[in-house]
């Protein structure tokens, strides 16, 4: 059993669950064990560095405290969402490079009766635990349904690779562990120019224009290359890639369908588990299609919520909520 | 041992130097004079003087002076640093009739002024760095250097335009020479190249007369497909084991006829001369002008080697020449000198991920596209794509690839803006296209250089201003479809560019070779952090290296052009030719030596000697330390456990002495420093 | 944070981004090369490449700095920061400038620094983010007439992926965390 330090970040229990509940399903056969960091709390996105640079390291601080009070056994940390993975990486190595900061960091820690130690832990992304420290011997031994005739673009955008504090990556641009470990499951792996080219990522909220060019970028050549599905390692990908593909269609009158796919719901798979446990119908660009040309039935998704009367605008709105009000958050 | 027990009897002269406001402008250098003259009395001191420029004929005659005048015994000049004027004030003390090594040269301009502001701490600190002078010098000795015979006859490592030149030098002048060269033919890279920068000029028309002379001079043995394997010895004699690998040919009898090579049936992608992009036979000569004309078997790649038959080479020999059982050859060889001349290798281009390099087919190296442009190379010098046949109707250049990157290298390759240049010149010329040059900034400070950058602007070639960010092939656009894209920020305009192109040529680094490391070691000498060979002084002696007797030339001592390493060649020549008319030069008598009493014969020292100067006498189990080999670097006296070595000139007794002066303990109260 | 470039005349911008960047940040060693400017996929919508940016930083114009929409469109990519020839963490630099042109009130990307602030207000009271908030009211502000085009999106986050449309649960330690993040506040201001 290899004991992890999980840190799920947010969006893998919202628009990702797809995500949280493919990686449970694979975590057990492989024998890895994730004990959630208790009472996490937001990594603060690239949004908090943007406003305040000192209560954002503190907000991300926060986790690492927590992370080192409750390790036992293990000293890693795994998150499996790029972004959360970069800012909990980047504390640490600015903590620990950087020694005045490191201390300013654990002053504002203190207040909540907290500290973290430079350098104690290991922050890595789930991709990275996966092919590094569980090894593609272990993978393949799992695989019973391997993906063979799925062809599979592997995109793992941007913040995975870099700037790779660890350097953990064979190449901050063209890494090859990603098909690697595809090509464990048997997939065909499509050699993808664009594999960290980036997904757009906030721009989708700021700069439409901007982002649905990445997007089609994206999209398009992996379309051209005659990809079945993308897989991908970050909520915040998927979500561009996938949930905004519609939208980007619609302004650039375009008519791709792409199922854009976890990587973990892949591995599910091919390790045998049924779809309907690895989170499939999710996703916006049904995959049912792709998985068909290989064997795999995904049943028709029952819908996971009541459908909503009207728009689905958050009650918060209606009552001048946070998040209205002009005043700047420092 | 302390210093006060022992009565001086010494008579000490201190003279600090002002070295205009070099020192002066920082430390009050009259103050410390008369300060040494009243407080250092007791350690011997007798007179102390400032003066502008001690290194002045004029300061060095108020020194011999006062050497005569108060009968000095010792001297303690407070100036630069020892690598600089050490040697002047010896000789100015000898010229006094005073043995030159009991005269000691303090630093309180490198040590001192320049590197601090605080004028008052700044006089202290010179005032604590003549008082261990004076301290240590009363210790010295009078030393009689070392003189040893220099072997007439140099080694030259590389057969690249630099080792080339140096060889003919020496040469000419009547010396023999021994040219030892890797490959199977001399050369070096000018070997590949068509033209030649910035005149244009035929590189094989101005090199291969040169390689002609060199094979048939009657003072030069050359022995190529060979390396040096073992250094021993030291300046003036030297001996080098050289490993001549077996070439299957007989020398004697090849005429260079070439039937071999063209009745060969196994064709091998020739990754050295042709860096991949060509084939030669598995017995070859590199090109059809090489030094000598003998061709090699390549063993690795042979037929017969590989399955025992074919030999169609041996059948079809005229003369016989062909022999299978050729075995390596070890050839030892007495030197008074070496020169080390063996060039660059080319930056890995695929290092950089977004240029694409070995996974775009038409991203080319520069040294692929000087083979290409060759007249002589596989295209026979039609500039066309990976297919071997579509002209390319616009290319691209990027220059600094691997060069001016913290991520690669440092340094500038300097001479990859004009081969640049000299590229889109041969792309307009042969192929009419459209040329992109990707600049960061355009280097070209030699003679002709930027009136050849005019002329390239004339040539209508596109100069965009901005390291390009990447080459793909993911196009955006229909324009882009089946192009590779150069994605760049056209810094003058202050937009990001999307250029799509057929070509796209890496300006790719020189690199000190692969085995620099190895080299340097076997030689006795120094790389820099990014593995160039390290020159005795960067600007007064470019050629020669910390070790007496070995020379550099050409790139192995940085980036540099053809006309540079001629340079280079010929004053490595010049000054090997003087060490060579000395016939005996006077070595630094400033030795290690080692106490057979106490060595527990641990061997420590033994391995980390950079000079190799120590051998260990199994029979006696102690070390001893040959003379004439050690530098007088201090590295064992530092080692050994035993405390069994000492250094002539840094004995423990000096050191310490020297240690007290310094913390002022040899003057008795306290109170009077400060006074 | 711990660069601490040789300027010399007055206390300068590019000193003060210097200062502020966690880490040896490199900002004052830029040579102009457009390694940054070409790598960047936010270029199109930027009014001026990073490397002008940092140009502008190096003349000290200060106001043409901190009021650029540069910082605001960077999408963390961290292409730059990687190709860089001279190892600029230009992503972390770009980061302290969007912070001192909030704080200066410089700057004019509206819709960008109202998404982070907008983000952030969830964080800093609940602890977790919630993005169907964030994303309507984000999209209700400055793109209100987009609202058309999100709706199937909007529904899609609903129906498909049982995204909750009432804001997260808080964390336990709500207290803990405010007391931290005030704390940090007043380091930062110091
Ligand atoms: C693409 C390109 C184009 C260029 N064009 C021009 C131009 O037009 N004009 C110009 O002035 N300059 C040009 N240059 C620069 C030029 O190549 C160098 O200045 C020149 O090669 C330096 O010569 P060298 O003798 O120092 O080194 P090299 O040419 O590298 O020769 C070194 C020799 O030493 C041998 N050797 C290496 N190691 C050993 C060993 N351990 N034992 C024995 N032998 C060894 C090698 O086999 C080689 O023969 C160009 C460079 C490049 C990259
Ligand atoms: S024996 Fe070897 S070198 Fe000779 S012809 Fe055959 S393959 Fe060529
Ligand atoms: S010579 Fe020119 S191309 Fe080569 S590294 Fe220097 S600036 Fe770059
Ligand atoms: S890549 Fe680096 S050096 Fe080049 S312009 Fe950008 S910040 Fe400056
Ligand atoms: S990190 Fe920001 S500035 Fe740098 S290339 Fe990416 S988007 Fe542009």
């Amino acid at each position: 059993m290899s004991e992890y330090i999980f840190y799920p970040g947010c969006s893998i229990e919202s628009s990702a669950k797809a995500y949280y509940e493919s990686t449970m399903a694979i975590c057990k056969p492989l024998g890895i064990a994730l004990k959630e960091i208790d009472d996490w709390n937001c990594c603060g996105a690239t949004e908090y560095l943007s406003l305040n640079l000192t209560p954002a390291y503190a907000l991300i601080g926060r986790n690492l405290a927590l992370a080192e009070k409750q390790a036992n056994g293990s000293q890693t940390v795994v998150a499996p969402c790029s972004a959360c993975y970069l800012n909990l990486a980047k504390a640490d190595h600015y903590m620990y490079e950087d020694k005045a900061f490191g201390e300013k960091i654990n002053e504002a820690l203190s207040a909540g009766g907290l500290h973290y130690t430079p350098g104690k832990l290991a922050v890595r992304h789930l991709l990275d635990v996966l092919v590094n420290e569980i090894g593609l011997d272990k993978i393949r031994a799992q695989v019973s349904k391997p993906l063979a005739g799925l062809r599979v673009v592997p995109y793992l955008g941007c913040m995975l690779p870099r700037p790779d504090y660890g350097e953990r990556y064979s190449d901050s641009e063209h890494p090859l562990e990603f098909d690697e470990l595809l090509q464990a499951l048997g997939a065909e792996v499509i050699d993808f120019p664009l594999k960290t080219a980036c997904c757009g990522g906030h721009m989708t909220q700021i700069g439409p224009d901007t982002a649905f060019e990445l997007i089609r970028r994206l999209i398009a050549a992996a379309s051209e290359s005659g990809a079945d599905v993308i897989a991908t390692v970050c909520p915040m990908c998927q979500m561009n890639l996938d949930a905004f593909q519609g939208q980007m269609n619609g302004y650039f009158h375009t008519h791709y369908k792409m199922p854009v796919l976890f990587f973990t719901q892949l591995m599910g798979i091919a390790f045998g588990e049924k779809p309907e446990k690895l989170g499939f119908g999710q996703e916006f660009v049904s995959a049912r299609q792709a998985l068909k040309r290989i064997g795999v039935e995904v049943p028709e998704a029952a819908p996971a919520a009541k459908k909503p009367a009207g728009l689905p605008m958050p009650s918060p709105l209606q009552k001048k909520p946070i998040g209205t009000t002009e005043e700047a958050s420092q | 041992m302390s210093a006060e027990e022992k009565k001086p009897q010494e008579r000490v002269g201190v003279y600090v130097c002002h070295c205009g406001t070099n020192i002066a402008g920082v430390v009050n250098v009259e103050d410390v004079s008369t300060w040494a003259g009243e407080k250092l009395k007791d350690q011997g001191v007798v007179v102390s003087r400032d003066y502008k420029f001690m290194c002045s004929s004029l300061g060095q005659e108020l020194i011999q002076n006062d050497i005569k005048e108060f009968g000095l015994t010792r001297v303690v000049v407070a100036a630069c640093s020892p690598h600089l004027h050490e040697q002047t004030f010896r000789t100015a003390c000898k010229g006094a009739d005073l043995n030159p090594y009991l005269c000691e040269l303090v630093s309180i301009r490198e040590q001192v002024s320049w590197v601090h502001t605080d004028k008052d701490a700044a006089t202290e600190k010179s005032k604590a760095i003549i008082s261990g002078g004076v301290s240590r010098v009363v210790h010295h000795e009078p030393l009689e250097p070392l003189y040893v015979s220099i072997h007439p006859a140099t080694l030259i490592v590389g057969g690249g335009i630099a080792g080339i030149q140096a060889a003919l030098e020496i040469a000419d002048a009547g010396y023999p020479v021994y040219l030892v060269e890797r490959e199977p033919s001399i050369g070096g890279h000018m070997a590949q190249f068509d033209k030649t920068f910035p005149t244009l000029d035929c590189s094989a028309c101005i090199l291969t007369p040169k390689m002609v002379q060199v094979g048939n001079h009657p003072n030069i043995t050359l022995l190529t497909y060979s390396e040096v394997e073992k250094v021993d010895g030291f300046v003036g004699n030297f001996v080098v084991s050289i490993r001549k690998r077996a070439r299957s040919v007989n020398e004697a009898d090849c005429t260079g006829c070439g039937i071999c090579w063209e009745k060969c049936p196994k064709k091998v992608i020739d990754d050295k001369f042709e860096v991949g992009i060509g084939y030669r036979k598995a017995v070859y000569t590199p090109f059809p002008q090489a030094v000598p004309k003998y061709p090699v078997i390549d063993r690795e790649n042979c037929i017969y080697y590989e399955k025992g038959t074919c030999k169609a080479c041996e059948k079809f020999c005229p003369t016989g020449a062909i022999n299978f059982a050729q075995e390596d050859e070890i050839m030892n060889v007495e030197v008074g000198n070496i020169i080390l001349a063996t060039g660059w290798d080319l930056f890995d281009a695929r290092r950089i991920p977004n240029y694409g390099y070995g996974r775009l087919p038409n991203v080319f190296t520069s040294m692929e596209f000087e083979r290409l442009s060759n007249a002589a190379g596989p295209t026979g010098g039609q500039i066309v794509l990976r297919d071997g046949k579509t002209v390319p109707k616009s290319v691209a250049i990027i220059h600094c690839v691997g060069s001016r990157d913290k991520n690669y290298n440092n340094y500038c390759s300097s001479i990859c803006c004009m081969q640049s240049l000299k590229f889109a010149h041969l792309v307009h010329e042969r192929t009419g296209a459209t040329v992109y040059n990707c600049y960061i900034d355009i280097r070209t400070p030699a003679k002709a250089y930027d009136e050849f950058y005019q002329r390239l602007i004339e040539e209508g070639t596109l100069f965009i201003r901005g390291k390009v960010a990447e080459v793909t092939d993911a196009a955006l656009s229909p324009a882009e479809e089946g192009k590779l894209v150069i994605q760049v920020e056209d810094t003058l305009i202050g937009k990001q560019r999307r250029i799509p192109v057929d070509m796209v040529v890496l300006s790719a680094a020189l690199e000190p070779r692969a085995d620099s490391k190895e080299v340097a070691k076997r030689f006795g000498i120094s790389c820099s952090a990014d593995g160039w060979f390290i020159e005795k002084h960067p600007k007064l002696d470019p050629v020669a290296t910390m070790t007496e007797g070995i020379y550099i030339a050409g790139v192995v001592q940085g980036p540099k052009d053809i006309p540079a390493s001629v340079v280079q060649g010929a004053a490595a020549a010049a000054r090997v030719l003087g060490k060579i008319q000395q016939k005996e030069i006077a070595l630094e008598p400033v030795r290690a030596t080692v106490n057979e009493e106490q060595c527990s014969g641990c061997r420590i020292c033994n391995d980390l000697c950079p000079f190799s100067a120590i051998l260990f006498h199994e029979d006696k189990m102690v070390s001893e330390i040959n003379p004439a080999l050690c530098q007088g670097c201090g590295t064992c006296v530092a080692a050994c456990p035993a405390g069994a070595i000492s250094g002539t000139g840094f004995s423990n007794e000096q050191i310490l002495s020297q240690i007290d002066g310094l913390l002022f303990l040899n003057i008795k109260s306290k109170e009077a420093v400060k006074a | 944070m711990t660069s601490n470039p040789t300027t010399s005349g007055p206390p300068s911008l590019l000193h003060e981004v210097a200062m502020r960047t966690p880490g040896n940040s490199h900002v004052e060693m830029c040579i102009q090369c457009g390694t940054c400017g070409g790598s960047c996929p936010s270029a199109s919508a930027m009014d001026h490449t990073p490397r002008a940016l940092f140009a502008m930083l190096r003349a000290n114009m200060r106001d043409n700095v901190l009021s650029s929409n540069t910082p605001w469109m960077c999408v963390s990519c961290y292409f730059c920061t990687v190709r860089c020839p001279q190892d600029i963490h230009i992503t972390d630099v770009m980061y302290t400038i969007k912070n001192i042109s909030l704080e200066t009130k410089a700057y004019q990307a509206k819709t960008a620094s109202d998404f982070s602030k907008t983000f952030i207000r969830w964080v800093e009271n609940y602890g977790r983010s919630f993005e169907v908030g964030l994303a309507g009211l984000h999209t209700l502000k400055h793109f209100a007439g987009r609202l058309l085009a999100m709706a199937p999106m909007a529904i899609g986050m609903i129906t498909k992926k049982g995204m909750s449309i009432t804001p997260p649960k808080r964390i336990q330690g709500m207290d803990q965390l405010k007391k931290i993040l005030k704390r940090a506040k007043e380091l930062e201001a110091a």
